[in-house]
């Protein structure tokens, strides 16, 4: 299987992205996702910024994919999005139809997490407008992965994210200003303030959510270290690592080794665990609640 | 005064379907008794019998249906969608709600000649999106999520190859539809795979000496003082710590109610406006139809002179989540 790195959810000014992927140039990832997927506010990086460090990353041998907005709301977010689209040169994931639409016909492209493929007959669809590779809804379980494992069109392939805090929601609001009661129209970017996002605590300290701005993700990060022989036998191509601000170098350092062979699920979670203090979650996989752990 | 924009309300239920019918609605919609829609809330919806027997009294009484298929159906629950939407072709209802992209595709293959509708769920906000939609399955509406500020709803209005509606009343989601799993996060069910949101078989409510708290599957959504108004513990709703603050962090329990931006609404050259709440009473259907019917027969008739009557918020507000209302989206200040 080969290994992804999701797109960085959270906002990182200008150096602290091209730092980060400076790193991840010499990291044992196959493919890097890279763009703005969450606020179309957040500019620090030009799409040409972007092509740049695809350019680094493809020059260190890394298949890369240029990620695009979930929530598409005004015209000039359309505008961005379709000049992404027909980049020319960089496949495009897709995380909206809009994207879809644009992309269809137009050679390769990613169904990204955020298109509901549920099921035989959304796959087959994406495969007739040119996708070749899809990643998993997260809240879908290991077992309707299976069965859409069986019913998959030839040729595409299959990505989960394997690693890293789940996207649980997006809004026209954003969070990060409303919780510093300031209107998103002038939000003052204070979620560069918070590069891991702000936490959500219940009113009894149990961790639950991460604001990221209009996004929600999970509290605890989704570890399915305990089920990579089982992706494996369902023919899974790609594992995905969602970006945090620490602990990404280890999490693909140490997938690699157990995909490779030499570290075993359990020893990989103790490399781990000094990164999730609050626990990981991987309820979803075994068709429970999403924010359900149970150890490998 | 029927014939302008149409007013689209909720049936959960046969008596409900005719509260809507008899107070003004020009269409309402269903769904059948299981997981094939976003309201699979026990002792709801209707069978095959009780279904027929709405379609007539709707038709009679000159009122389309619209039938909701709208979750993300898995393989495991092929077959009982698709079971439900030949079912729901051979009622005769005057369109299908749907969302999943391979339901359509099904629709579309087999049922050419239905009319399909694009649910909210299938979280369609801009012009391209809709156009794939419409491209792919020749669907003749969207129904816009709630993400929108209005000038927005006016662009998409504008470029949009189909119809569009709007919500105007009603529980309101404070996320994309259909790109929501707080409730699957927390309860292991969302209205994508289950057709419920925050449901109520995993609801706890407890007498504490600090107060009540409710509880969903176990996590603590909030706690109310003696006294203090308590509502349903959705999790979009509750209130969490951020920072050194406990507030209602995501979105206070309240309604959107577009009546104060309605003129501005029907200028943006929607075509129906939607009241949610399949799984509300007769009676509040009864009520909140009456209004809107009034509303929007007024702001029809004199759209520049059209400003919302105090009794019609007073009412909806009585009946209101939080007993209050806002523009959700539409309102630019409140994103």
């Amino acid at each position: 299987m080969k290994l992804a790195l999701g797109p960085i959810p959270y906002f990182w000014p200008h150096d602290r992205v091209s730092a980060f992927y400076e790193r991840v140039a010499d990291w044992p990832v196959d493919i890097v996702y890279v763009g703005e997927t969450v606020c179309p506010k957040r500019r620090d990086l030009k799409l040409e910024d972007w092509l740049a460090l695809a350019e680094r990353l493809t020059a260190a041998g890394k298949e890369v994919v240029l990620s695009t907005l979930v929530l598409l709301e005004a015209g000039s977010e359309l505008g961005a999005l379709e000049r992404i689209c027909a980049n020319g040169r960089y496949c495009v994931e897709a995380n909206d139809m809009a994207a879809v639409q644009l992309l269809s016909g137009h050679g390769p492209f990613v169904a990204g997490p955020h298109i509901n493929a549920y099921n035989g007959e959304t796959l087959a669809l994406l495969a007739e407008c040119g996708a070749r590779r899809w990643v998993l809804p997260v809240e879908l379980s290991g077992a309707t992965l299976a069965a859409l494992q069986a019913q998959r069109p030839t040729g595409m392939e299959t990505e989960v994210l394997a690693f890293g805090r789940l996207p649980l929601a997006f809004s026209a609001r954003c969070f990060t200003a409303r919780a510093q009661n300031l209107p998103k129209d002038q939000c003052d970017f204070r979620c560069a303030d918070y590069p891991g996002g702000v936490p959500m605590k219940t009113q009894e300290g149990q961790m639950l959510f991460t604001m990221n701005g209009v996004q929600l993700l999970s509290a605890a990060p989704c570890n399915l270290l305990g089920a990579v022989s089982t992706l494996e036998g369902l023919g899974v191509d790609v594992l995905r690592i969602a970006p945090e601000p620490d602990g990404t170098e280890e999490a693909v350092s140490t997938f690699r080794a157990v995909l490779g062979g030499y570290l075993d699920p359990a020893a990989a979670q103790e490399v781990l665990a000094p990164f999730a203090p609050t626990g990981w979650c991987n309820g979803y996989w075994h068709g429970a609640e999403g924010m359900a752990w149970q150890a490998c | 005064m029927k014939g302008g924009i149409e007013l689209v309300c909720p049936a959960g239920s046969l008596p409900a379907l005719r509260a809507a019918v008899d107070s003004g609605a020009d269409a309402v919609y269903i769904g059948f008794q299981d997981a094939t829609n976003a309201r699979n809330f026990p002792g709801l919806n209707f069978d095959e019998a009780q279904a027929r027997e709405g379609v007539g009294y709707a038709h009679a009484h000159g009122a389309r249906v619209f039938l909701a298929l709208n979750v993300y159906p898995q393989p495991s629950g092929w077959e009982q969608a698709t079971r439900a939407l030949d079912k729901a072709v051979g009622l005769g209802v005057d369109a299908l709600i749907i969302a999943d992209p391979g339901l359509l595709r099904y629709a579309a293959r087999h049922h050419p000649r239905q009319r399909l509708h694009l649910s909210v769920q299938g979280s369609a906000t801009n012009r391209h999106a809709i156009q794939f939609y419409h491209d792919h399955f020749g669907i003749r509406r969207v129904v816009l999520p709630r993400v929108l500020s209005l000038q927005q709803v006016r662009r998409v209005v504008e470029t949009s190859p189909v119809e569009v509606e709007v919500f105007g009343y009603g529980s309101l989601c404070v996320m994309v539809e259909g790109r929501c799993i707080l409730s699957s996060y927390v309860t292991g069910e969302s209205p994508n795979t289950c057709g419920v949101c925050s449901p109520a078989a995993a609801v706890r409510w407890e007498e504490t000496a600090s107060g009540r708290q409710s509880r969903l599957n176990g996590v603590l959504i909030d706690c109310y003082a003696p006294g203090e108004a308590a509502g349903y513990p959705t999790l979009c709703k509750g209130r969490y710590q951020v920072g050194e603050h406990v507030f209602h962090a995501i979105e206070e329990p309240t309604s959107l109610n577009v009546l104060p931006v309605l003129p501005a609404l029907l200028n943006s050259g929607v075509v129906a406006v939607k009241v949610e709440g399949r799984q509300r009473s007769p009676a509040y259907v009864t009520q909140v139809t009456r209004v809107m019917r009034a509303a929007l027969d007024a702001c029809q008739a004199d759209r520049e002179g059209f400003t919302p009557r105090e009794e019609w918020l007073t009412a909806l507000d009585r009946i209101s989540e939080g007993r209050c209302h806002t523009l959700g989206a539409l309102h630019r200040p409140w994103q």
